[in-house]
């Protein structure tokens, strides 16, 4: 066997997991939703608003959107750990990026329940 | 470790294969689509909001420089998304050979690109 000092145990297979999954999941909803839209007649704001106003559209759009927060931490997590050095800084971007995106989650509940 | 070993880090040197630059072009493509975030959530906010909060909105994305910025995120976000799923390939094992891995990035680039051309006809 092989003894490895590993740091943060299973995390990384996780959040690889995770990228993947939201991925597959916004996937699926931005394809949806684009061919939703092609069907339709005409666009303007009542068929956005019509597509916005049902509770299964406004659930579903905010897991697209949660999955997409998620991705993006992964996401950017990794940039910057290849690009930023200074343990200081980067674990301040982290810090912002993690508050920013729950901030986001906030708003998008307000934006697709607030209508 | 051999300390004085080449590196070749002159970025103007270094020629990369088509999947290379899908590769860094998905990583540009998906920090600009970070950063755009909150412009994005602010535009599905005032989308919806009301009809006259839309009307707003359109006429304001009829400026030409917003009409450009526009036209690089749906750039950004295709490019994003066929990169994005040529790795769910890859993950799968659907791509087995360096034959298909090539041809795949060609493809990504080919249909991504003709997307962004479509919608910035549509978006003009």
């Amino acid at each position: 066997m092989v003894n490895r000092i590993v740091t943060g145990a299973h995390y990384g297979l996780r959040d690889w997991l995770a990228q993947r999954v939201t991925a597959a999941v916004m996937a699926v909803y931005v394809v949806v939703v684009a061919g939703y839209l092609l069907m339709q007649p005409s666009f303007g704001y009542d068929t956005w608003l019509e597509l916005f106003s049902g509770n299964i559209t406004r659930t579903f759009s905010l897991l697209f959107l949660l999955s997409l927060f998620y991705h993006a931490w992964i996401g950017v997590r990794d940039i910057v750990m290849d690009y930023v050095k200074p343990a200081g800084i980067r674990l301040l971007i982290h810090v912002l990026v993690i508050l920013v995106l729950v901030l986001y989650t906030i708003w998008s509940v307000q934006i697709l329940w607030g209508i | 470790m051999n300390k004085s070993r080449p590196k070749h880090l002159d970025l103007r040197k270094i020629k990369l294969p088509i999947s290379g630059y899908v590769s860094i072009l998905h990583r540009i493509s998906g920090a600009l689509l970070f950063l755009s975030l909150p412009v994005l959530l602010l535009l599905l906010d005032q989308s919806l909001r009301s009809i006259e909060t839309y009307t707003n909105l359109t006429e304001h994305l009829a400026h030409p420089v917003l009409k450009l910025a526009l036209f690089g995120l749906m750039w950004a976000f295709l490019h994003h998304f066929c990169a994005g799923l040529r790795y769910l390939a890859i993950d799968l094992h659907l791509l087995p050979n360096l034959a298909a891995a090539r041809a795949s990035s060609k493809w990504v680039m080919a249909v991504s690109l003709t997307l962004t051309v479509v919608l910035g006809v549509k978006l003009w």
